[in-house]
């Protein structure tokens, strides 16, 4: 109540001075009245009785000062007038006031697009209930190496372990959505168990969960949509629920709608959801026992992830005889457990932190660019300074004053580094890599707004700290005594310590950035072992309902497959501006990775130490079009098609690895299902026999080392692929043709969809786009340094030149040559720039380190990029010193003498 | 320069000086350090500067209240009066500083 009452008055006084002043004037005058007619009644003559009535009373406007100063307003008012002080001085210097908001704004501006990318991936919790407990498992392969997981297994750790409360494993499933009269669509889709969403603990928001009666074989196909598709697909009409939806030429009935506001994480793109229906206890010859599956857990409140993890190592190392584990699942040492953040954001987190310490080198130059601008002023204004404190104003005061300036300045800043955020998030988000996660949490949110105002404080109590403790240490008498420019002295050195500071910053970040850019060139210029030029990619899917609904076996299914693909291939082929085309089961470089264990027959009885090699299904002609060069032996034929013995090419590093240096031609092999067959007891498969060997191709990115790989021709394989990726080498630009492409696809059927358009050349730049991204930002940041700290070499060296006017026409005077006194201007631009480059060399070499996972083909203490950021460096520092060394050089000697 | 009788009011005592005073009728600023002055004898004297500042303080905390009238010479007065509340403040003063008074004087009886 009684702060309230305070709060109102001094509200009042704030919002009403003018009023409030005049009834405090009335009654201060009202006061000395009553006091000198006292007097006059006690005899005085009126003058008289007034003047001792002010000598009773004191000074009438010092006890309206000392009433109105005696509130908290006035704390207030003072701030407020020293703002206002700090706008008009500011408004004055009109050149620094613009460099420091620029300065100040990349500085911040920069910090908060990067907060901004890096709260809601590393900072801030998955957008779950209790998002803590959700884990991700992982299996491993034979040689250690993390894998997907089978059902078989997952199904043994569901019913045994007492770790989690729900646990759900996850496939992804691209069907087409055709519909009468739309263009058919490819979709993003997940196929999963019951208790996916339980697991991520969202709730569809029309309709119903999927159910366990939902995910048994053969069960209901049954089907959720994300609001998104139901939006863009069904007008938003939730009475979609209960209807059914064609996939794949399959009806599904819509039994839920995932509300707005869910996301995804495991595969933001996903807008269908339907269930795995795997049979428990299955045979292991079935694609239940295959390791493709992604598996997640919730786990029960109270049970650490360690705990978790033991369990699981508990489990895999006691099988029990109702749970039988093929040799490729042992379950030795159970699953591996993280949470779900660390997985999703492992591949990002090296780039993200990378961003963030670069961010930081970027805003401490800011800083320190204005803390010498500042100083810089400061020099300029110690006779305002001598001057206030000669007047009256206490150390305190002008150090209160400094600060709410540098406040002033850096809230202009903070106000300008949001206007550049903003497209700064844009561009950001624009250049993100696929691999980003949560891609569309990355906004400028409030937290990112109030972490740019915390910065922002920050940032203006430190930059206005070094010239308010400048001015605060220096006594007024001496100040003024020393009112001419010619004492130079501390405030120097501080400015010289803050260019080197500067300077060795910059050149962190410059190398920084020249080791992402010879990473990034190093990785572009790497052999992707097919040329990419003039080849363009369709992916073209054969949905297959209508052979299916006549009646149509596996085998019939199969050959009809391959009757459409042979159409279209066909069909390409016969176009003007084609060169060849090929069919292949997986594409370089796109993200496909299909691998199956593989086994020669010198390896017959031994325990496999090989890991999965890639299974390519390719049209004959694939080698030609891709030109992929032959190493040995043969490519494959159109004879190959027909019957005989299956004809394999391997690449040149399965050759290597299988059969060491026996010559690989006329080698016997098996592949996956074919060596399952075996190792089940059934009857052998017979052998494959390898007829050349071709060059190695970079399949999961350039950066991969070299894949065991090897290919079959299409018809041979166990089975026909549905999904298979076009390949077309064309006459000059590829991408001109893609309109005329998918006119002859869709003229063989126009319900099959056709994705994934993409030039090989774009897929080569695409896979190093982690490292371009850090690049761009990295890029920038250097830049903006670089520029900052040559100005501020510029203003020291500018600075000092005008504060050494006399001492330099002296010297001229003397006989000083001009060039001798071009070198000494330069010398000492130049000691502070080499001073800077020694120290950043050795922060960027402690520093860099952090970088190492973004590189490639380079090290982090690459020489290369630390000399020829030091040249670049101290060439610029040369052109910075340039300016005020020539004025200095040109200094009129009697102008000089004069200037005092 | 002789020794002048110190005349500043005891630290801590002119906010019970002026609700005692106001307690009585409501009255302008320069009556209450007139009263003060008279009551005590002229043992204290109270500056225009301390007291409209302590004015405005306890007119803040709600024990005041305050009314412009016109005064003789038609000028504006600015009249305070105590509050409910400013009363419930004076009892506890008063006592506070009875007690406490009391005990100094026992303390300077047993001394002397």
């Amino acid at each position: 109540m009684a702060i309230w009452r305070a709060l109102v008055g001094g509200m009042r006084a704030l919002t009403h001075r003018r009023s409030t002043d005049q009834d405090l004037a009335d009654e201060i005058q009202d006061y000395f009245d009553r006091s000198a007619a006292e007097h006059e009644r006690g005899g005085l003559p009126s003058h008289a009785a007034r003047r001792a009535a002010l000598v009773a009373g004191g000074n009438m406007t010092v006890v309206h000062e000392q009433v109105r100063s005696s509130g908290w307003e006035d704390v207030v008012e003072t701030f407020f007038a020293d703002v206002r002080y700090s706008l008009r001085r500011l408004a004055r210097a009109r050149g620094f006031t613009f460099v420091a908001v620029l300065t100040l704004g990349l500085g911040i501006g920069a910090a908060a697009v990067i907060f901004s990318a890096i709260h809601p991936i590393l900072i801030e919790a998955l957008p779950y209930p209790n998002a803590d407990r959700l884990a991700s498992l992982m299996d491993a392969d034979v040689n250690g190496n993390p894998s997907a997981v089978a059902f078989g297994s997952f199904h043994e750790i569901a019913e045994r372990s007492r770790s989690f409360e729900y646990l759900a494993l996850s496939d992804v499933w691209q069907p087409a959505l055709t519909a009468p009269g739309v263009e058919p669509e490819r979709l993003q889709a997940q196929q999963v168990t019951a208790d996916y969403f339980r697991t991520l603990g969202v709730e569809p928001f029309a309709g119903r969960n999927f159910e366990a009666a939902d995910d048994r074989p053969r069960g209901p196909r049954v089907a959720i949509l994300s609001y998104g598709l139901l939006a863009r697909r069904f007008g938003g009409d939730r009475g979609i629920v209960g209807r059914s939806v064609t996939l794949d030429g399959v009806e599904y009935t819509v039994i839920g709608v995932m509300p707005a506001s869910f996301e995804n994480v495991p595969l933001p793109a996903a807008e269908v959801w339907s269930t795995e229906q795997y049979q428990p206890n299955a045979p292991f010859l079935t694609r239940e026992w295959g390791h493709h599956s992604t598996m997640f857990g919730r786990l029960r409140a109270g049970v650490s992830l360690s705990q978790a993890q033991a369990e699981l190592v508990r489990l895999g190392d006691a099988p029990t005889p109702e749970f039988p584990r093929p040799t490729w699942a042992p379950l030795k040492n159970g699953l591996t457990v993280h949470t779900l953040q660390d997985d999703v954001t492992r591949t990002m987190r090296p780039a993200l932190f990378a961003l963030g310490g670069a961010v930081c080198l970027l805003l401490l130059i800011a800083c320190v660019n204005i803390a010498n601008l500042s100083l810089a002023r400061a020099a300029q204004r110690r006779g305002e300074f001598a001057m206030r404190s000669a007047l009256g104003a206490g150390g305190w005061r002008l150090v209160r004053q400094l600060l709410t300036e540098s406040l002033v300045l850096s809230v202009m800043g903070g106000a300008a580094g949001l206007l550049l955020a903003a497209p700064g998030v844009r561009a950001l988000v624009a250049l993100a890599p696929d691999a980003l996660p949560r891609v569309h949490a990355i906004h400028l949110d409030g937290a990112a707004l109030w972490f740019a105002a915390g910065l922002t404080t920050i940032v203006g109590v430190l930059v206005g700290l070094i010239p308010a403790l400048d001015v605060a240490r220096r006594e007024p008498q001496t100040t003024l005594q020393s009112f001419s420019t010619r004492t130079v002295g501390g405030r120097r050195a501080t400015r010289s310590v803050l260019v080197v500071a500067e300077v060795s910053l910059a050149l962190m970040l410059l190398v920084g950035a020249g080791l992402l850019m010879r990473s990034v060139r190093r990785l572009l210029s790497t052999a992707p072992g097919f040329d990419p030029t003039s080849v363009v990619s369709l992916q073209v899917e054969e949905v297959g309902a209508r052979f299916r609904a006549a009646g149509c076996h596996m085998t019939c299914l199969d050959s009809m497959r391959n009757q459409y693909f042979m159409r279209v291939l066909d069909a390409v082929r016969g176009m003007p501006g084609v060169v060849s085309a090929a069919f292949t089961s997986q594409l370089p470089l796109s993200g496909d990775l299909d691998g199956y264990g593989a086994q020669t027959e010198l390896d017959v009885g031994k325990p496999s130490d090989h890991g999965s090699a890639l299974r390519y299904v390719v049209s004959p002609d694939y080698f030609t079009t891709m030109r992929i060069p032959l190493r040995r032996g043969r490519l494959l034929s159109d004879t190959d098609r027909r019957d005989g013995d299956e004809a394999v090419v391997v690449s040149e590093s399965f050759a290597r690895s299988y059969f060491g240096s026996n010559n690989p031609i006329g080698q016997h092999v098996r592949f996956g299902p074919e060596t399952a067959a075996l190792s089940a007891g059934g009857a052998p498969h017979p052998w494959d026999v390898v007829v050349g060997v071709v060059a190695d191709v970079k399949q999961a990115s350039l950066a991969s080392t070299d894949a065991d790989a090897f290919y079959v021709v299409d018809g041979r394989w166990q089975w026909m692929d549905n999904v298979q990726s076009l390949v077309v080498r064309t006459r000059g630009d590829a991408a001109v043709l893609v309109p005329a492409l998918k006119r002859a696809i869709w003229s063989v059927d126009a319900n099959e969809p056709i994705t994934r358009i993409a030039t090989m050349e774009g897929l080569v730049a695409a896979s190093a786009a982690q490292q371009r991204f850090a690049l761009a930002i990295f890029g920038a940041f250097a830049a903006i340094a670089l520029v900052l700290a040559a100005v501020g070499i510029y203003g020291v060296l500018s600075g000092s030149v005008t504060e050494r006017v006399r001492e330099l026409g002296v010297r001229s005077a003397l006989g000083a040559a001009p060039s001798d006194i071009l070198a000494l201007v330069l010398r000492q631009g130049l000691v502070l720039a080499i001073a800077g480059v020694v120290i950043g060399l050795a922060g960027a070499a402690m520093a860099t380190g952090a970088l190492q996972s973004l590189l490639y083909g380079v090290t982090p203490l690459d020489p290369t990029t630390y000399v020829g950021v030091a040249v670049v460096l101290v060439v610029v520092a040369v052109v910075a010193c340039a300016g005020p060394a020539l004025r200095a050089a040109h200094v009129d000697v009697m102008e000089a003498m004069r200037a005092d | 320069m002789d020794q002048q009788p110190n005349t500043d009011v005891i630290p801590g005592t002119l906010d019970l000086l002026i609700l005692k005073t106001l307690s009585l009728q409501p009255m302008h600023g320069f009556g209450i350090a007139r009263r003060v002055e008279q009551v005590s004898r002229g043992v204290f004297k109270v500056n225009p500067g301390s007291l409209l500042t302590a004015l405005q303080r306890l007119e803040r905390a709600g024990w005041l209240d305050s009314e412009w009238r016109i005064s003789d010479n038609s000028r504006r007065a600015k009249y305070y009066s105590l509050t409910r509340a400013g009363r419930k403040q004076l009892d506890s003063e008063t006592e506070d500083w009875t007690r406490r008074a009391g005990a100094v004087a026992r303390l300077l009886k047993a001394e002397g």
